[in-house]
């Protein structure tokens, strides 16, 4: 599904990323870690294809196709989903006309009604988008929109960030919806066989600190960022543990 | 009918006068189109109507008369019967075709308890010509009037309005203005009287195109306790000049007014200047106002570009959005036609 090599990016002049390599199959969740700064943000946005982010050498694979050079808009297309960590509001749009503007350019039909009411989004349609939601209603909010625009790679920066319990088990319900695991449960080694089209099995890569998410949304890998550099890779909840006992210096040495 | 090559809907104009109450139409000086379907409104042309005392007396109330600008050709009176609700809106349009100057000179008469809609449609066919359309409303106790006006001109058209309005007791004034395709020059600001416990809403967007320049802006005097005012402009520049004023009185204490003046500039080369005023003549008045000019953000752009759209569809849709063209109720034909606009001239910034 996604594959990442050797990836040096700069922003703003100074490197951050300094050789990432990183993959993800189809149907597989993969843990981001890693302290603050470690460039876990940069590695979402460099994937999504911002401008802000220069890659200086290595190249991205989305789907067997290099996007290192495609237009945000065009990711999004082939199948590209982010929630950011913090959202924007636009004044004057209603959620309603936008959330039909996204299904319009994607060409699918949504009942938006439905997934609204099914995500405590119902009252906030007819508002404008995030203006004056609250941290739980924007994180929401933008769940809404990618259960929308139904993205085969979830990109996720730290979804439980400034939300109460109740609404990471809804968010944890949202992204298990968007990657269709309350359908069927994957089981190793079969996906490709179960599976005609193997970009049907919807990945997630989940940056997160406090690992909450991932109570709610199985995690198959974990890796762990430290100063631009994966360091790590193993069980994401092995490593969790490791980290809340140690801290992450003990993660330093697992390479 | 003579109208040429103006395609009325855009301007709210319905010619088969479905969910209309009334029409008025007037291009150049000539009359072609007066009449109403629904009983307890009226539509006269004005020569027509100030020929009788009752109706002689709107005349230069509502605005100071000024005989610099001569004589006018003709233009609307509209009057209801106390009491009536129309159902449906009266429609009017003044066209310039051929004729170099166009004075109009209208007027509203809402009666007591009486609600009413008018939407009214300016446009021109030639490049040149001059429109000064002097108005006159009068919106009586508890009344309410609903006065929406799209304007849509050619590039070299120069506009004049002057427009007074007298809200009495109780009642309701709401004013919806929309111009896109403005013309080379337009300046307006139109003067509304509140009375005790009387409602004013005014809010207006402006596309102002290159070689344009459209100064606007909207005065309201608060003359009675609980009188409330709330004007709200946006204007986006491509290139133009763009200035938006706005003028609040308190003259009696218990009474509230807010205003908002928002521009954005998409192209170099515009001037956008908001020019809020708030004057309290007395103690115990709440006036408010904010301004803000700008260009659209990088982190709103880029938000819709990780949404799936184009950066020229995402500046549209942030446009459309700052222009509040679904909040104000306009009707869908015209808000096609904005999106088109916007489309087309979002194209490559």
């Amino acid at each position: 599904m996604l594959k990442v090599e050797n990836l040096k990016v700069e922003v703003d002049g100074k490197l951050i990323l300094k050789g990432v390599d990183l993959e993800l199959s189809p149907g597989k969740v993969v843990a981001l870690m890693g302290p603050n700064g470690s460039g876990k943000t940069t590695l979402m946005m460099t994937i999504m294809g911002f401008p802000r982010y220069k890659v200086v050498e290595g190249r991205i694979i989305f789907k067997d196709t290099d996007i290192t050079n495609l237009p945000v808009y065009e990711r999004v297309n082939l199948g590209i989903g982010l929630a950011f960590q913090r959202s924007q509001s636009i004044d004057g749009v209603a959620l309603r006309t936008f959330l039909k503007k996204i299904a319009e350019k994607r060409g699918v039909e949504v009942d938006i009604d439905g997934i609204a009411n099914e995500f405590n989004m119902g009252d906030f349609l007819d508002r404008f988008v995030n203006k004056g939601f609250s941290g739980g209603e924007q994180k929401r909010c933008e769940f809404l929109q990618l259960l929308v625009l139904n993205p085969d790679l979830l990109l996720l920066d730290e979804p439980e960030s400034g939300v109460d319990l109740d609404n990471i088990k809804l968010i944890g319900k949202a992204i298990n919806k968007i990657l269709k695991r309350e359908v069927t449960p994957q089981t190793e080694g079969t996906d490709s066989e179960r599976c005609v089209d193997k970009w049907k099995l919807k990945s997630a890569l989940i940056v997160t600190h406090t690992g909450y998410i991932l109570d709610y949304v199985k995690a198959d890998e974990g890796y762990v960022l430290i100063d631009g550099r994966i360091v790590c890779k193993g069980n994401p909840y092995e490593i969790l543990k490791i980290v809340e006992k140690y801290g992450y210096r003990r993660c330093e040495r697992c390479v | 009918m003579r109208v040429k090559s103006v395609d009325l809907k855009k301007v709210g104009f319905d010619e088969r006068e479905v969910d209309r109450s009334g029409s008025y139409m007037q291009v150049d000086s000539e009359v072609v189109k007066c009449g109403v379907k629904e009983p307890g409104v009226y539509v006269i042309p004005t020569k027509k109507a100030i020929e009788c005392d009752e109706y002689r007396k709107y005349l230069w109330k509502a605005l100071k008369e000024d005989p610099s600008l001569g004589d006018f050709s003709n233009g609307y009176f509209i009057i209801t019967e106390p009491g009536k609700k129309a159902i449906f809106p009266v429609q009017t349009c003044l066209l310039i075709e051929d004729s170099n100057i166009q004075h109009v000179h209208n007027i509203i008469v809402v009666e007591e308890d009486s609600e009413l809609t008018v939407v009214t449609g300016c446009s021109s066919v030639p490049r040149k010509g001059t429109h000064i359309g002097v108005s006159e409303f009068y919106v009586k106790k508890r009344g309410k009037l609903h006065f929406m006006m799209i304007h849509m001109w050619g590039e070299e058209v120069e506009v004049y309005p002057r427009t007074g309005v007298i809200v009495e007791e109780g009642a309701t004034y709401v004013s919806d203005y929309v111009c896109f395709k403005p013309g080379a020059k337009i300046k307006a600001y139109p003067t509304i009287y509140v009375d005790r416990g009387g409602t004013v809403v005014v809010n207006s967007m402006v596309m102002v195109s290159e070689t344009s320049n459209i100064d606007l802006g909207t005065r309201v005097y608060l003359k009675g306790k609980g009188a409330r005012a709330e004007i709200v402009s946006r204007s986006v520049s491509f290139g133009g000049v763009s200035i938006t004023r706005g003028h609040l009185v308190a003259e009696v204490p218990g009474v509230k007014g807010h205003l908002e003046c928002k521009g954005l500039i998409l192209k170099d080369g515009s001037i956008v200047s908001a020019i809020p005023e708030l004057e309290a003549r007395t103690r115990d008045v709440d006036l408010t106002h904010e301004a803000a000019v700008g260009k659209i953000s990088e982190e709103e752009i880029e938000y819709l570009m990780a949404r799936g759209f184009t950066p020229e569809e995402a500046q549209s849709i942030i446009v459309r959005g700052f222009l509040n063209v679904d909040v104000v109720n306009l009707p869908e034909s015209l808000k096609e036609e904005i999106d088109k606009f916007l489309e087309l001239t979002t194209e490559g910034i």
